[in-house]
């Protein structure tokens, strides 16, 4: 193995090793199968690595992966040929399940009771969301991206990624609103 | 000229990207979201650290995998019994036609036979009668004079 060829898999290691956890984090989050993710993220960090050399450092590592993931996800669900969420269902984690997974950082046992009543809403606030809708909401109030990296990611613009967004939120905030 | 409604002007709408931002959300809705991301990072975390156990992973796909390979070994099995048999029953059709073949070559063979030698018979047949008409008989002089005796 040549010198270069030494280095960039030195490089793309450490790609892996810092963004891996944030790629299977919003795939599990966008999926909520966790064998579905683990694949689909081995599959991103396999492409990313067939294409390593085509990339040119242009957009961040991470935003470059994320979108990768993204279009993964998205093949996914078309070569499914069915609805991606109403597949999920049959293999994913109950929306209570996954609202379980809830630090024990609040105070008292109420307010235990309360968050994951509240982290449950959101789940299934988000089950409703359209696909990009889901995928621009993760990606800013789970992964806490910029605007700017979300659109890079998914290859929207700002406004669009911004009216995405916005209905997003009218959507949490309705079923949030409607449970109290 | 303004259209607006005075009180409307007065408090400003925050502007859309402001909205958007986590830190301008009401309290409520914001620490909703922020448990709602803690808890999605506490899952990813927790699945990233489990165990894997490759049987355990998915004996249902085990399953569907044993029973999708036994239909295919089934299925090769039964096409390839059904064309050796289809194979032997063409043979043996082969074989049966050639045999009836041969008999029925032989048969004209045996008809040609006959009539090449009834053929033969009838020619030596002409040929004797031919024979006997344009040479007399040995006894035909005594027959004669027979006849001649008894006429007198």
């Amino acid at each position: 193995m040549s010198m270069a060829q030494d280095v960039a898999a030195q490089e793309f290691s450490a790609v892996v090793s810092a963004h891996r956890p944030q790629i299977f984090r919003f795939l599990l989050a966008s999926t909520r199968d966790v064998d579905l993710a683990e694949t689909l993220t081995q599959e991103c960090f396999l492409k990313a690595h067939r294409n390593w050399a085509g990339f040119r450092g242009d957009s961040t590592a991470i935003t470059w992966l994320m979108r990768i993931a993204i279009n993964l996800q998205k093949d996914h669900w078309r070569n499914r040929r069915i609805q991606f969420w109403r597949h999920a269902r049959t293999n994913s984690v109950d929306i209570d399940e996954a609202g379980e997974w809830l630090p024990s950082n609040e105070s008292s046992a109420e307010q235990k009771v309360l968050a994951h009543e509240r982290v449950a809403q959101v789940w299934k606030a988000v089950e409703g969301l359209s696909e990009r809708q889901r995928t621009v909401f993760l990606l800013r109030f789970v992964e806490e991206q910029e605007l700017s990296e979300i659109a890079r990611a998914t290859g929207l613009n700002e406004g669009t990624v911004k009216a995405h967004l916005s209905r997003a939120l009218a959507k949490v905030r309705t079923e949030l609103g409607g449970k109290r | 000229m303004s259209f607006k409604n005075q009180n409307e002007q007065s408090v400003p709408r925050p502007a859309l990207h402001q909205q958007l931002d986590p830190e301008v959300l009401d309290p409520a809705l914001k620490a909703t979201l922020a448990s709602f991301r803690l808890s999605v990072h506490a899952w990813a975390d927790a699945a990233a650290s489990r165990p894997r156990l490759p049987q355990a992973i998915s004996p249902h796909r085990n399953r569907l995998w044993r029973l999708a390979a036994g239909c295919a070994l089934g299925c090769v099995l039964l096409a390839g019994g059904v064309s050796t048999g289809v194979y032997q029953h063409h043979r043996n059709q082969i074989r049966i036609a050639q045999a009836l073949e041969a008999q029925h070559q032989s048969q004209l063979a045996a008809a040609r036979a006959n009539q090449q030698a009834r053929d033969e018979e009838d020619l030596l047949a002409k040929v004797d009668s031919d024979i006997a008409r344009q040479t007399p008989s040995a006894m035909e002089p005594l027959a004669r004079l027979m006849s001649d005796d008894e006429t007198r």
